[in-house]
């Protein structure tokens, strides 16, 4: 799946990077812990979060994540989306829960971090 | 040891400034790129990097970044001035955090810092002595 299927999917909106859109999601990871997202997550995971402040791009960037969706109807400042843009990440937004998102991508076929969710 | 020549990157970071807080680390992962370190030592060294000069913005009232790397290994060095630590075990531990409710709020403050530059790392070493400071060291093999 890419991150143009993504934002079909999730009826979302793009605040930055309709350039990187064509680019795939590895894994997909939901947390409003930046801390659990750099432990945890692996190159070219989508991160789903409902936090918006400048460290969600900063772990995001650091961790080679490939772009961000923010949930809950949030919208980011926009110094975020400034800061997002410089370092190539897109980033939409959609009106889903983190969990709404979640079940959303898992269903069309994308899967989590750990190595006992390959098994799902 | 490497006999090569290295690079040397240093910057300072400043206590509780989360407007510029990881920018020491993303200007050493951008040099480290441009260098050609393979991605996936580099964002090992960029994660564990940003973790501790995240402790020392949040903890110590801020401190020094310094990366060095030569054309086999990278040494990433965070030094403060601040509180240290009273009981480094404890701090080791995965969820053990002293971190107050405003970092928490930020998505830090989880207690997975250390553990994390310890996982990232190919070799970690912490010293500490409470009122003067800490510096991590942490070593990053760039082929293994």
């Amino acid at each position: 799946m890419n991150l143009r299927e993504v934002q079909q999917l999730l009826d979302a909106r793009l605040l930055t990077g309709e350039e990187y859109l064509n680019r795939q999601v590895g894994e997909c990871f939901g947390s409003d812990l930046m801390s659990d997202v750099l432990a945890f997550t692996n190159r070219q995971t989508l991160l789903c979060t409902g936090l918006i402040n400048l460290q969600v791009i900063r772990t995001a960037d650091m961790a080679d994540l490939c772009g961000v969706v923010v949930v809950r109807g949030k919208t980011p400042g926009e110094e975020i989306i400034k800061m997002a843009k410089e370092n190539c990440l897109p980033v939409m937004t959609t009106d889903y829960t983190l969990f709404e998102t979640c079940g959303l991508l898992f269903q069309a076929g994308l899967r989590g971090c750990s190595k006992k969710g390959v098994l799902l | 040891m490497s006999e090569n020549k290295s690079l040397k990157m240093s910057y300072e970071v400043v206590g509780n400034d989360f407007e510029r807080a990881g920018e020491a680390s993303t200007k050493i992962k951008k040099m480290l790129q441009r260098l050609g370190v393979p991605a996936d030592v580099v964002r090992r060294i960029a994660i564990g990097t940003y973790e501790a000069e995240m402790n020392a913005i949040i903890h110590a009232g801020g401190g020094n970044v310094v990366a060095e790397t030569f054309s086999d290994i990278t040494v990433i060095t965070v030094s403060d001035r601040g509180p240290g630590i009273p009981d480094v075990d404890k701090a080791l531990e995965e969820g053990y955090s002293t971190a107050p409710d405003y970092v928490r709020q930020m998505g830090f403050g989880a207690g997975m810092g250390l553990p994390n530059m310890v996982k990232c790392s190919d070799d970690f070493k912490i010293e500490t002595a409470v009122g003067e400071g800490t510096i991590i060291v942490m070593r990053f093999q760039h082929v293994k």
